[in-house]
């Protein structure tokens, strides 16, 4: 089974990287990009065969490790079951 | 006094912090390696700086979940003395012993430097031998120092006294200007609502024998006595 968990910052959080990469493609020529903002994926595959086992764990994994909760949300997408 | 410092792999002040706590300070300190489940009697914990599991994920995000965390959160249930210093700040903060996050600083640069820090509170294990006020000259060496705290719950931690140390400029003042890395209301450091766990960006360790240049950092390691 493959799943995506996508994290990103809060809305209303700050983010000092998006905001250099998007002056960047400003610099590069990029003049009409409004608004960039930045977040990290999981690719995850498991060797079971309960998806609906697979998105809690993952559900749980995302709280406890691939994201702050304090500062960050996470979605889960299962890929392949 | 027995003080342990907890070595995660990537950790490297810890030999400063043992150093300045057994030869400049007088203390007994032991490292506590992060597989141990002993935390042999120690009276107290130092999480050093670094950049354990190299920073992989967030700082501080892989360590927490360390074998001794389980017994480092037992201890400061208790209400014994822990002190986190930058990467060890980053830690306690993502295992939930204090408030908040550390984010990259606002200008996406390491910065290193050695700035006035005030100290805004003397009521924790940490801070009790600081005169309320005084300003310490303490390095800082970090790439995601960024203090974050919801507004409200900013708010709340205000009101607690649990803001223990900021950023100020050489008069003492708090400025935009003596920011160094956009932390919230300039918090360099912080302690929970039980004041016996103190989370601190800046190296106190840095700065605790006059050889080095001057020993204004060692205070907060003497406070503990």
């Amino acid at each position: 089974m493959k799943a995506k968990v996508s994290v990103q910052l809060k809305n209303g959080v700050l983010d000092p990287q998006a905001k250099a990469v998007l002056q960047a493609s400003h610099s590069l020529g990029f003049e009409e990009i409004q608004e960039i903002r930045m977040g990290k994926f999981f690719e995850i595959e498991s060797h079971g065969n309960d998806a609906a086992q697979f998105e809690k764990s993952l559900d749980d994994l995302g709280k406890k490790l691939l994201s702050n909760p304090v500062i960050e949300n996470f979605k889960v997408e299962i890929l392949e079951s | 006094m027995k003080v342990g410092v907890v070595v995660f792999p990537g950790s490297n002040c810890d030999h400063d912090v043992y150093h300045v706590l057994g030869h400049e300070v007088g203390f007994q300190p032991i490292f506590l390696w992060h597989k141990d489940h002993d935390l042999q009697n120690v009276e107290a914990i130092v999480l050093p700086g670094g950049f354990s599991y190299g920073d992989y994920l967030r700082c501080g995000a892989i360590a927490r979940f360390s074998p001794i965390m389980n017994e480092v959160i037992q201890f400061a249930k208790k209400g014994k003395p822990v002190l986190g210093i930058c990467n060890g700040f980053q830690i306690l903060t993502e295992s939930g012993l204090l408030p908040g996050v550390l984010r990259a600083n606002e200008s996406n640069q390491f910065i290193c430097e050695t700035l006035p820090i005030r100290v805004e509170s003397n009521q924790t294990p940490f801070t009790r031998k600081v005169a309320l006020k005084s300003v310490l000259k303490i390095p800082i060496a970090h790439h995601d120092g960024n203090y974050y705290l919801a507004d409200d719950e900013l708010k709340s931690l205000e009101d607690s006294g649990q803001v223990i140390f900021r950023y100020v400029n050489e008069n003492g003042e708090v400025s935009a200007e003596s920011n160094p890395n956009g932390s919230s209301r300039n918090i360099a450091g912080i302690c929970n609502q039980q004041r016996n766990v103190v989370g601190l960006m800046p190296h106190p360790e840095r700065l605790s024998e006059k050889l080095l240049g001057s020993a204004e950092g060692k205070i907060i390691f003497e406070s503990l006595l």
